[in-house]
């Protein structure tokens, strides 16, 4: 770290800012660590940039474990870069890029570069997902272990988009990832059962003369996976669950000691089926929206623990792509810029989890999942700083004008949310400030370990 | 009526409405000179990306009759075809200055999309969408039951179709005129029952406002209470059939068909419809389709009446943007 005279401060004191929503402190964040947990108002550091934090909730950033960056191939839809900025100023200080991109993250050239976009935008801390299959065609292995070891350190394998079908191809996928503590991330969704399916099938779908997407297609997979995860003795991460049937299976499979992880969507969390009856295909993504009963499962699943993290599944989309028939439009939801404040709406204001249960599902538990080690830490003395500050009584109106994503597919566009993400720190940079994008973290002031 | 896009648009009162001003526009159908000046220097745009020669042929008829102006778009041939957006055609509509415009479009919910996203101002006519509805063959559908059981032309002007029992039977998961004879008869105080094979009915059919069977011979026994007093056979697909939803033709015809045997079972006052075109030998025998109960040649000359009259309600009634 070589800082030039006139550099702004290195160390950032965060005052009387809120852990995890406990009493205010201090918070002095100094060379990418967090150097001093001190009484509000106590730290005092000359030349230290200094934050008004009280009233505000301090978390560790958040950890987004499935994220669309559509770049390599669909730069109109989103970058790394526009990706990039959408998730600092959602408050995350790591995002997990899904392979789906054209060309397929399925080579260790690919998620390479992914990587190294991430890093010269230096907005967050981006983290290339790998195809588990060659080109996502759910025929043969990509070269798993060549991703694992490139510069980008591949741990999460999902053909995300498409599911791992073929039983004997899936088991194989489990079995070897386990060399390098990897992991296979399914999007489950089996196939024959969910041929042209438009939402979820119900008696929304029936009335609207939709072909369905059931349930049980969801559900079928996510139990055979859990068999053969226990079978072989492999960890298995379920995306983006999305019925009462998935969560049950899950806390099933806990139960009985199966390494699994399961997520849910902010979408999932708070909107039903109800609102495709204007065939706005706003509302089109991929698993469907359902019914409030499954809302409410979903709801009570990450409450009790069976579901494990809250990702975005953070999906842009060119506006022709859904400026259409509903039919003809893509499917996907944008995401990063509202996360949190649904997570507000759907779980902390119902009473399902406290702020400690909101850093658990959004920083720590897919951190932990993904292998990255510096995030999702405690904000103690010595560990990461990347910080997120969230002002838990602002409400404000979703304008999809304003996002940094290029996607303006979000179905919150209008609805009034709870909290605002006031300021984000990746490795003691804040990179948002005031709730706007402030500067990205240098490439050259990275901690010594290189994150 | 600013558009009509699904069956449930219309109150009772306005189904009836709608099905007495369809009783004027066909008595002006027996005319010498058909062409009323209703839509003069109005244009009705039909746009068509699905292929249907009736259903366009119908609505031709209804919008000439009014004295409208009339085009037609077909997808074939035109830009559509051509990868245009559904957006950038409707714009295009909008420019030329259509005042309505009838669609059928192979996309559930495509006239919702037009009718609501702002692109056109136009009011939007449902011709089909999907596998949605196609509310204007429930219109007609209603209109020739109303006259088949009130007595004749004119006859029952004025009157709902409470009590009346009509059984619909065949591909009701992929039909749009089930949807919205459904809710229609529904709405006009008709008892539907469906009846198809358990494959051929969409899961979440119960919260439908009919009843639902899976025995055509019961159902026409009257086994729901009362024997119908209309059957309408559904058209089915027979490329259904390598999708598994039934083994063979001839098993679906011995159990679902609509067959001389099968009409003999009806009170002597009942009447056949068939939405057209017909499979013959599949959902209707050739006895049935051309027996004294078919009303099918019927419907397509009430078809134009009762288009007639939306498209008046639509462009000229008292209600009408």
């Amino acid at each position: 770290m070589t800082a030039a005279p006139d550099a702004p401060p290195t160390a950032t004191v965060l005052q009387g800012v809120r852990p995890l929503g406990a009493d205010p402190v201090d918070l002095v964040l100094d060379g990418g660590v967090v150097t001093e947990v001190a009484a509000p108002g106590s730290a005092a550091r000359d030349g230290a940039r200094v934050v008004d934090g009280r009233g505000l909730v301090a978390l560790p950033g958040l950890v987004d474990l499935h994220t669309h960056l559509r770049e390599p191939g669909r730069e109109d839809a989103e970058t790394v870069e526009t990706g990039s900025r959408a998730a600092a100023l959602g408050g995350f200080t790591a995002v997990h890029a899904m392979a789906n991109t054209a060309p397929v993250a399925d080579t260790a050239g690919v998620v390479e570069q992914v990587w190294r976009l991430g890093r010269a935008a230096g907005w967050t801390d981006v983290r290339p997902v790998g195809a588990v299959t060659v080109g996502l065609d759910g025929e043969r292995l990509a070269e798993l272990g060549a991703m694992a070891d490139s510069a980008a350190a591949v741990r999460v394998f999902s053909d995300d988009g498409r599911c791992v079908h073929d039983a004997v191809l899936m088991r194989r996928a489990l079995e070897y990832v386990r060399a390098f503590d990897g992991v296979v991330a399914q999007h489950a969704q089996e196939p024959r059962l969910t041929e042209g399916a438009q939402m979820h099938e119900g008696e929304v779908s029936a009335v609207l003369g939709l072909r369905g997407w059931p349930a049980v297609a969801e559900e079928a997979v996510i139990a055979r996976d859990m068999l053969l995860a226990d079978h072989v003795g492999s960890r298995l991460h379920v995306c983006h669950l999305s019925t009462a049937g998935s969560v049950e299976l899950v806390r099933w499979g806990k139960a009985r000691g199966i390494a699994v992880t399961a997520e849910v969507t902010p979408h999932h969390l708070l909107l039903t089926d109800e609102l495709v009856r204007g065939y706005d295909p706003v509302y089109k993504v991929n698993p469907p929206l359902r019914t409030a009963a499954d809302v409410e499962a979903l709801r009570e699943g990450v409450a009790d623990g069976t579901i494990d993290v809250v990702a975005t599944d953070h999906a842009p989309h060119a506006v022709e792509d859904k400026d259409c028939e509903w039919a003809a439009a893509a499917m996907g939801m944008t995401g990063l810029e509202t996360a949190l404040s649904v997570v507000v709406a759907a779980l902390v204001e119902p009473g399902h989890l406290d702020w400690a249960g909101v850093a658990r599902v959004m920083s720590a538990a897919p951190a932990t999942i993904g292998r990255v080690e510096h995030q999702g830490r405690p904000l103690a003395v010595g560990e990461p700083a990347n910080v997120v500050l969230v002002d838990p009584g602002a409400r404000r109106v979703v304008e999809v004008a304003a996002h940094a994503s290029r996607g303006r597919n979000s179905p919150f566009a209008g609805l009034e949310l709870p909290g605002r993400v006031v300021a984000t720190v990746l490795g003691g940079h804040p990179v948002v400030l005031d709730g706007a994008l402030a500067s990205p973290r240098p490439d050259a002031g990275r901690h010594p370990g290189g994150w | 009526m600013r558009h009509l896009l699904s069956a449930a648009d219309l109150s009772r009162e306005q189904a009836v409405h709608l099905l007495d001003v369809a009783e004027q526009m066909a008595a002006t159908q027996q005319r010498e000179i058909k062409k009323l000046p209703a839509l003069r220097g109005r244009t009705v745009v039909n746009l068509f990306f699905e292929d249907s020669t009736r259903t366009r042929t119908s609505f031709e008829a209804a919008a000439k009759r009014l004295s409208a102006d009339v085009i037609t778009f077909s997808a074939k041939g035109s830009s559509v075809s051509k990868g245009e957006s559904l957006k950038d055609t409707a714009m295009t509509l909008e420019a030329i200055g259509a005042d309505a415009v009838v669609v059928r479009h192979s996309a559930s919910g495509a006239p919702h999309r037009l009718a609501t996203s702002g692109w056109i101002r136009a009011g939007v006519l449902n011709a089909g969408d999907g596998t949605h509805e196609h509310p204007t063959q429930a219109l007609l559908d209603a209109f020739t039951l109303r006259r088949a059981l009130r007595g004749g032309a004119g006859a029952g002007t004025g009157t709902d179709l409470a009590g009346a029992r009509v059984v619909v039977v065949g591909d009701v998961l992929h039909s749009r005129v089930a949807r919205s004879n459904v809710l229609l008869l529904h709405t006009l105080g008709a008892r539907v029952t469906l009846v198809a094979p358990p494959t051929l009915l969409p899961v979440g059919v119960g919260a439908w406002p009919c009843e639902v069977a899976t025995d055509l011979d019961a159902a026409l026994a009257g086994s729901g209470g009362a024997r119908p007093d209309a059957v309408m056979a559904l058209r089915v697909q027979l490329e259904r059939m390598d999708a598994a939803y039934f083994p063979s033709a001839r098993e679906y015809s011995r159990r679902y068909g609509v067959d001389g045997r099968r009409l003999a079972l009806l009170p002597d006052h009942a009447v056949l419809l068939h939405p057209g075109p017909m499979n013959r030998g599949l959902e209707i025998s050739a006895d049935a389709a051309d027996g004294v109960r078919s009303r099918i040649v019927e419907q397509v000359a009430n078809g134009v009446a009762t288009r007639m009259a939306a498209l008046y309600l639509m462009l000229a009634g008292e209600d009408a943007a």
